[in-house]
This record gives structure tokens, sequence and C-alpha cells, in this order.
């Protein structure tokens, strides 16, 4: 087909000009776009007000389809569970005896643990949960992976806020409406997680690659101490996430990158947690009022 | 359906259907973000993007490149993008298309699959260069499957913006 030409309207001087005004409009819009890019990049909480807005008015639409696309999930995976139930019973003994062996040594580890900090004094801070809530859909056409919360600012979730489910972390709140919010996940290129090698306590940083997988940097150079299964938990550095949350397990080694998967899948949970933020001190201005300068505690200090 | 309207009544829905129905459909596309899908990676396409693109290349005359604009706004809202990422894409990509209508005379089915393939590659590494601004250090290679399925679901789009089209412009 012979597109009409939008080019050359006719000997129309009113159309002529009505043509050139509206491509002056277009270029000027692609402009004021850039300038809105350009604050959204200097300052990521910028339009919060209404992001926050558009979620609130989305996020029940996504929850409400959510309940389906769950049953229908767990239909699959209960039909799978019954053929595979005598081998998957088998396994799960197994695994039952070797974790009851491991709950004892770690009941162990938790007394001697508690003695020894009573002896150093040191103050254990519980962190605070703050809201649970569903999580109810995902970005799925964008390399960004941010997933959409069915809480927001009514119920106490701020941006900054670290968001866990019992398995494992899951990420930390991006924007919050008013009763959604969303959610920046561990597996988005822009979020890096200070983590430790459970097996030696190597610590390292754990960078989002967008395709749901997760990739590991090791703070020296060297050898690459990671092998095929290790287990990650954040190491509270940074002062944002808890210490002590599994946060991946090891999938593939190669000579200079570690791949990892989350443990916990945010298509899979039923509940996530948000929680207050470790240390508070980690969200304020990097340079104190030199009135307000005290000693910063070591894990609020650290950079991010 | 081939009659003569009977009131005016009629006259006036039809001409609410032949002036809005484009626009709807964008907006209702742009809905399908909101499909509660928990991903791991991107796959799925960018409803809004396609639909936008299919009434574009089978009507060039009913959207000024202006039009791009506030479809792009209510767009990066919906599906949670940094506001003015799609504003600012889709208007750059109208005007570049107004560009590839006056260096093209003809254009048939390949050639649109053709010109759409182009358009997703563009708007995709735009979103993707966008996201690196913000600090995502996601590499373009996991893009690959997004780009491709939406390359293969542009004609699947095409077709149900052609037959909205004849709808809308049925009496």
């Amino acid at each position: 087909m012979a597109p009409p030409s939008t080019r050359r309207p006719g000997f129309s001087r009113r159309a002529q000009y009505g043509l050139f005004i509206s491509y002056v409009a277009a270029v000027g819009g692609v402009l004021f776009a850039g300038l809105l890019l350009f604050v959204a990049a200097v300052d990521p909480r910028g339009f919060n007000a209404l992001k926050g807005a558009a979620l609130d008015f989305t996020a029940p639409i996504s929850a409400s389809g959510r309940s389906v696309v769950r049953f229908f999930g767990d239909t699959g995976a209960s039909l799978s569970d019954y053929f595979n139930a005598a081998s998957q019973n088998a396994e799960l003994k197994r695994r039952l005896a070797a974790s009851r062996r491991a709950l004892i040594k770690a009941k162990a580890t938790e007394h001697e643990n508690r003695r020894l900090k009573s002896l150093l004094r040191l103050s254990e801070d519980v962190p605070e949960q703050i809201a649970m809530a569903r999580i109810v859909g995902s970005t799925f056409d964008s390399s960004r992976r941010l997933a959409t919360l069915a809480a927001g600012s009514a119920s106490g979730v701020m941006p900054g806020q670290p968001v866990r489910a019992p398995e494992g972390l899951i990420g930390r709140v991006l924007e919050a409406g008013r009763y959604a919010s969303r959610i920046l996940l561990i597996t988005d290129g822009a979020n890096n997680v200070p983590v430790l090698l459970v097996r030696d306590g190597t610590p390292a940083i754990a960078t989002g690659r967008g395709d749901g997988t997760i990739d590991l940097k090791t703070l020296e150079v060297g050898t690459n101490p990671f092998r095929r299964g290790d287990i990650l938990v954040t190491s509270g550095i940074g002062g944002i996430y808890p210490p002590g949350v599994p946060v991946a397990r090891v999938v593939a080694v190669r000579r200079d990158s570690t791949l990892a998967r989350p443990i916990a899948n945010p298509d899979r949970i039923d509940f996530a947690i948000v929680e207050a933020v470790y240390q508070p001190a980690a969200g304020e201005a990097i340079a104190p009022a030199p009135a307000a300068a005290g000693p910063r505690s070591p894990a609020g200090g650290a950079p991010r | 359906m081939s009659r003569i309207a009977f009131s005016q009544r009629e006259v006036a829905m039809s001409d609410l259907r032949r002036r809005h129905v484009p626009i709807l459909s964008t907006l209702a596309a742009g809905l399908l973000a909101l499909l509660p899908i928990v991903a791991g990676s991107p796959l799925v396409p960018d409803f809004a993007f396609l639909v936008l693109l299919a009434w574009r290349l089978l009507r060039p005359e009913i959207w000024t490149a202006v039009m791009a604009l506030p479809l792009g706004f209510y767009n990066d809202l919906i599906a949670g993008h940094p506001l003015g990422q799609s504003m600012a894409l889709w208007t750059l990509l109208f005007l570049l298309l107004d560009f590839v209508d006056t260096r093209l005379s003809w254009r048939d089915y390949w050639m649109d699959w053709i010109i759409a393939a182009m358009a997703i590659l563009l708007t995709v590494a735009g979103g993707w260069y966008v996201a690196r601004l913000m600090g995502s250090a996601a590499y373009f290679s996991v893009m690959w499957p997004h780009i491709l399925l939406s390359i293969f679901a542009f004609p699947l789009v095409a077709r149900i913006v052609l037959a909205l089209d004849r709808w809308r412009l049925s009496r």
C-alpha cells in the first residue's frame, strides 16, 4: 500500500504550518522526556509520588490475576509430585536425617554464640518486621528486574528497606505507593548485595545480570574461591541488608566469573517480608553535619 | 453490516469509534504489562509498543509524531519504566518513520515486517541503554530472546490491529 504523504499536506498554508508545529512539538517533547530521564538518573526517588500513585492504581489488577496463575502453577507442581512420590520420599528421608544432624550442630553453635556475645556485650539488633505481603507481578519486557509488592506506605513500607522471604533475600524497596510498592530484585543489574561465602567467610559482591542469575565478584584478585553448590549469605556490610540472610547458590564457576541463582525464587514464594533498614544510618547522607558527627558504626560507614 | 445509519445517534457512535479505537486499543494493550507474571528474564513482548507500531505502519495519517508522547507517558507509568523512556523512544521512532515514509513510496507485508523488526531492535536497545544509565549492569545479550519473540509476535499483532481497523471503519 502506498502510504498517504504526511510530508506535504497540500497547498493550504494552515495545514503546512500545523504540520511544522507538530514536528517542533515532537522534538520538544523528546527533549523534555530526555530531561525527565536525566532527573530520574540523578535522583531515583524524584518521581516517587507520581509513580507510586500509578502503582496503587495498577497493583490490584495484577493481584486479582495472580491467584489464578498461582492456582494453575500449583496444580502442575502437585501433579508432578504425585508421579515422583516414591523417589521423592526416599530423597526427602535422606535429607531429613542430614538436616537433623545439622540442626543439632547449629543449636550447639547458637548456644556458644550467645555465650560469646554476652561476654563481648555485643547488642544484637533483631531486624524489625514492617509488613508481610504477596508479590503480585514483575517487569517482563525490559532488562530491569522489578517486582510489585501488595503493600505500601500505608503499612510503613519505605524506599530502601530490605525485602526477604523465609527462604532468603528477595531485594529492596525501590518505590513505594500508598498500597503497593516496587521492589528491586537481587537479580537486577543495579542491585549490589554484599555477601559472604558460608563455607569460609570470603567476602564478595553479588550483582544481578538481568536474566534471573547473579554474578559474584570477590574483593581480592587471584584464585576463584567458589565451588558449585556453595551458599552465600548477606554480610551486613553497607547497612541495608541484615547479616546472615541466604542470598544465592553457586551454579557455574568459570575462570573469571561465577554464576549463582537466588535461593528465594520470587515466582514461587507465598509471602515477602519487608524489614526495617539494618543500620538506619546507611540511608542518611554520606557527609554528616559537623555538629552531629559522631562515631559511626563500622557497618553503617562502609561504602555502598 | 453495510447499511445506511438510521439515526443521528448511530452516526455519532460510529464517529466516536472511528476516532478513538486506535488510542483505546493501544491503552488496552498497555494494560497487558500488568499480567500477573513474575518473570526471571525478559521474554514477553511489550504489547503496547507492538500495537502502536502496527497502527503507525497501517495508518500513517491518523497520528502525528507528537501523539507518541502522551502514549509513552502512559506506558512508562503502567509498565514501571523510568519516566521519559517510552516518551523519548517512541517519539523519536515516529519521527524516524515519518522520514522513512518519505523515502519509500511503496510498502508491502514483508517491508512492514522488516521496518517493524528494526523498530523493535532500536527501541529495545534504547530501553537497555536507559536501564544502563540508571545503574543496571545487565548485558545486552539477555535481551535477545525478548527481541526475537517481539519480532515474531508482530505479524500477529498487526493482524489484530487490521481487524480492529476494519471494524473501526465499518458502518
